[in-house]
């Protein structure tokens, strides 16, 4: 039955001389997930988790995992620094990690895309157990409420470079997960993931399955003189040299980290298109299907 | 913080209006450019309000305290107000209840022996002892009650009225003799609009119908303009003689006032007092399912269910002491509550009647009283100038049906069937059958001895609107049943279209509309 797309059915309009209230918002940074974290909406993500994502991840991404071993002795909570380059990172992400992290590892999310409707904020929070955070600057609220949880057992996964890769090269990496390991204790495993913007790159609609791998570096504390912004640096050059590191081999990468020669995971200061020959991505492409005509 | 009053300008983005409808609603969309009055939210509750009415019963405006009036061997009589207020009944705990126990625990700490509860219910009904718990507990009822020391005022008991003498304008003066003649009358009161209380509680509540005819006429009804406003009120000046009378006499009332929020209805009920364009899906839901439902029920369940909605009030102040400066701040404290500025008058005045007023409580709303509550009570909430213009029309929208609750209104179904039958005018009305009514052996016997009105009482309800009638140019009630619609001298239109269109006949083209959102009630303050 359809119901009649008038008032009271649907909601009413506002009268035009009535100055509107300001609105109490729900979305974005205020979006409350404090229910996503209750043992019984724990216990269904856990199962939707191990029972569709990772058996989704492994059909689609085909994980190599590596340097697992380095994180094998490391106790909860641990705050995950990863480079971002698709959708697909976080699901491959958590799919990856040990079981001791998996069901206990909230994901720091853009407040003003994940979280911007109620729907996709739900979605995400019972999903991913995202956070919303401001991806622009370290809000108090988004901090405190970080720091809570970390203090509370929580592990992280944060994506320093607040934002998924526009072309596939790195962006530089954002102070918020060294500001919270400084805060609490906790320490930073620097990720590297390789292979997902083969998969779901930023724009792109359809998904197509590719290869991956997920490298975990050696766990990070903060020394006594640094302070965010070399810790910072510091999570950066650990994800650098594990992108060489995974493109090379493991020798290579500290060599050249010994002598500061990491390439870049920013990739070189150029023009766009030098940028994208640099990659070296759009040579191995596949070229246009084989329809001879533009689809219109 | 509650938002005051607001009257919105109807554009075309405003959605459609809600009326009552007795015991349903109407959704109505307004014309382009008409007005509607919301009344203010409700107003906080006083945080501890039983603390609040010992504070002001210790330390009482122009009086002593009540403890130190409070003797050994004194006559003490407490009354208080009848089922007529509030409105909706509210929930238990009922404010006189509060106030009567904390008054009886004063008065059992002095040793005061001699103690009785009166209703003050002037000509109204009996109330039954369901009600009666209700409205002052059952600690108090099964403590006075037993021992006769609990009585409901007698307007038709020889034995027990006293004549007191008369006003300097020759206004007779015959009160409960009880209340009279007790070393300290206690009146405790409810003010839901600022016509309630004052020296009207005693001088009204308990006296009979040779001191009730004096300002209970067409006269002070056509010159109260209106009864919320008491510098302009014939009624309010006649009960202020009659007070000050009964004071001079020797009469000593400590007066307990009590205002209560406007937050009328039950929180699923909630739709009944937002605006239309803030209902949530909450609203929306509970707006559709209760409308939808009450068009498939009997109407004698609706009533029933209607009925038994009790009222969310809170208390938001209480003052004790002597009568007029007690008033004074319990009229600020309801003008707090209900007052809504309003600028300038308006041709038509619509308005949805709820299915309850003073006077059906637990009972049936007849014609009559349709009547008295559109033209007596909803159109007089106002102070400075009434809403609509002089010679203007009043929309209700009401079922109106031609029925009648026989216990409580016997003398109702008479004066509906004879005394309309001939003749709306009150003066006529007055002149040639009040008499008749007031003094029938019959209607006396059932007001002293079963739950009915007083015969005399549905000539009250029409000099109720004696003003409005006089006011106004034409009077159309919006889905009423016709044939009792035009008993009462009005016209009936199915639509409010119809109304609207039937109104331009007597207000010319393109009037000026202003709905009266209410309940919850409200006072229009029109400059």
């Amino acid at each position: 039955m359809r119901l009649p797309s008038r008032f009271p059915y649907r909601a009413a309009t506002w009268p035009g001389g009535v100055a509107r209230p300001p609105v109490k918002r729900r979305t974005g940074m205020a979006f409350e997930t404090e229910w996503a974290r209750r043992y019984p909406v724990r216990l269904a993500r856990a199962l939707v988790l191990d029972g569709v994502t990772r058996p989704a991840v492994r059909a689609l991404a085909s994980p190599e995992l590596a340097g697992l071993d380095r994180i094998e002795g490391l106790e909860a909570p641990a705050i995950f620094t990863a480079n971002h380059a698709s959708h697909v990172d976080t699901a491959l992400l958590l799919a990856s990690l040990p079981s001791r992290f998996r069901h206990r590892t909230i994901v720091a999310a853009a407040a003003d895309y994940f979280f911007d409707t109620r729907a996709k904020g739900a979605a995400f929070a019972f999903v991913l157990n995202a956070i919303p955070i401001e991806r622009t600057k370290v809000s108090r609220r988004a901090a405190d409420s970080a720091a809570e949880l970390i203090a509370d057992g929580w592990s992280v996964i944060i994506y320093p470079e607040g934002g998924r890769s526009p072309d596939g090269w790195a962006q530089p990496f954002r102070g918020g997960a060294a500001y919270l390991s400084l805060r609490c204790g906790a320490p930073v495993v620097p990720v590297h993931i390789e292979g997902t913007r083969r998969i779901l790159r930023r724009g792109a609609k359809t998904l197509k399955p590719s290869t991956t791998t997920v490298t975990f570096g050696t766990p990070l504390r903060p020394t006594a003189d640094e302070d965010a912004r070399r810790f910072t640096s510091r999570i950066e050059a650990a994800v650098s040299m594990l992108a060489d590191e995974q493109g090379t081999d493991w020798w290579t990468a500290r060599r050249r980290a010994a002598a500061g020669t990491t390439p870049s995971m920013t990739g070189p200061p150029a023009g766009a298109w030098r940028r994208t020959w640099a990659l070296g991505e759009n040579r191995r492409r596949p070229g246009p299907s084989e329809s001879r005509w533009p689809k219109l | 913080m509650p938002r005051p009053g607001f009257v919105l300008d109807v554009d075309r983005s405003t959605p459609p209006t809600l009326f009552w409808h007795g015991e349903g609603f109407r959704l109505e969309r307004l014309p382009v450019g008409s007005r509607v009055l919301y009344p203010p939210e409700a107003l906080p509750a006083l945080e501890d309000s039983d603390s609040a009415i010992r504070q002001a019963l210790l330390n009482p405006i122009d009086s002593d305290p009540l403890p130190t009036l409070l003797k050994p061997g004194m006559k003490l009589t407490i009354a208080f107000d009848d089922v007529s207020l509030p409105l909706p009944p509210m929930r238990q705990p009922d404010v006189r209840q509060r106030v009567i126990e904390a008054v009886l625990e004063m008065a059992a700490a002095a040793g005061v022996d001699d103690v009785q509860l009166i209703v003050a219910l002037a000509l109204h009904r009996r109330m039954t002892e369901a009600e009666l718990r209700h409205a002052i507990g059952d600690r108090v009822y099964d403590a006075f009650e037993p021992h006769g020391l609990l009585t409901q005022h007698d307007a038709e008991d020889p034995d027990n009225l006293i004549h007191l003498g008369t006003t300097e304008q020759g206004e007779d003066v015959e009160l409960n003799k009880r209340a009279a003649t007790s070393d300290l009358l206690v009146y405790v009161n409810i003010n839901l609009v600022a016509m309630d209380g004052g020296h009207k509680s005693v001088a009204t509540g308990l006296a009979s119908y040779r001191s009730l005819r004096h300002h209970h006429n067409v006269r002070t009804m056509t010159h109260s303009r209106s009864f919320m406003d008491q510098h302009k009120s014939e009624l309010h000046s006649s009960n202020w003689r009659i007070g000050r009378h009964i004071a001079a006499q020797g009469v000593k009332v400590f007066q307990i006032e009590t205002t209560l929020n406007s937050d009328t209805f039950p929180d699923q009920f909630n739709f009944l007092q937002r605006r239309e364009w803030e209902w949530n899906w909450r609203d929306r839901a509970g707006f559709l399912a209760t409308s939808k439902s009450l068009q498939r029920t009997p109407a004698r369940i609706a009533r029933n269910i209607f009925h038994s909605i009790k009222a969310p009030h809170d208390i938001t102040s209480v003052q004790a002491g002597a009568v007029e400066p007690v008033h004074e701040l319990t009229t600020a404290n309801v003008y707090k509550q209900q007052l809504v500025p309003v600028d300038g008058q308006t041709d038509i005045v619509t308005m949805g009647l709820p299915y309850i007023c003073p006077y059906n409580v637990n009972s049936v709303m007849n014609p009559i009283l349709v009547m008295c509550l559109g033209l007596g009570y909803f159109f007089n909430l106002y102070r400075g100038k009434p809403v609509v213009r002089e010679g203007g029309v009043l929309i209700m929208s009401h079922p109106t049906p031609w029925e009648f609750h026989p216990v409580h209104h016997p003398s109702y179904i008479d004066f509906f069937e004879e005394v309309l039958a001939e003749t709306t005018d009150p003066l006529e009305i007055e002149a040639k059958y009040e008499e008749q009514f007031a003094t029938d052996p019959w209607y006396i016997h059932l007001y002293r001895t079963s739950h009915a009105y007083h015969g005399v009482h549905p000539f009250y309800m029409w000099y109720w609107g004696a003003h409005a009638l006089e006011h106004l140019g034409g009077v159309i009630v919006v889905g009423g049943e016709t044939r009792s619609v035009r008993r009462l001298g009005f016209k009936p239109a199915s639509t409010l279209r119809d109304a609207l269109e039937m109104a331009e006949d007597v207000v010319g083209r393109d009037p000026s509309i202003t709905h009266l959102h209410l309940p919850p009630l409200m006072i229009a303050d029109v400059t």
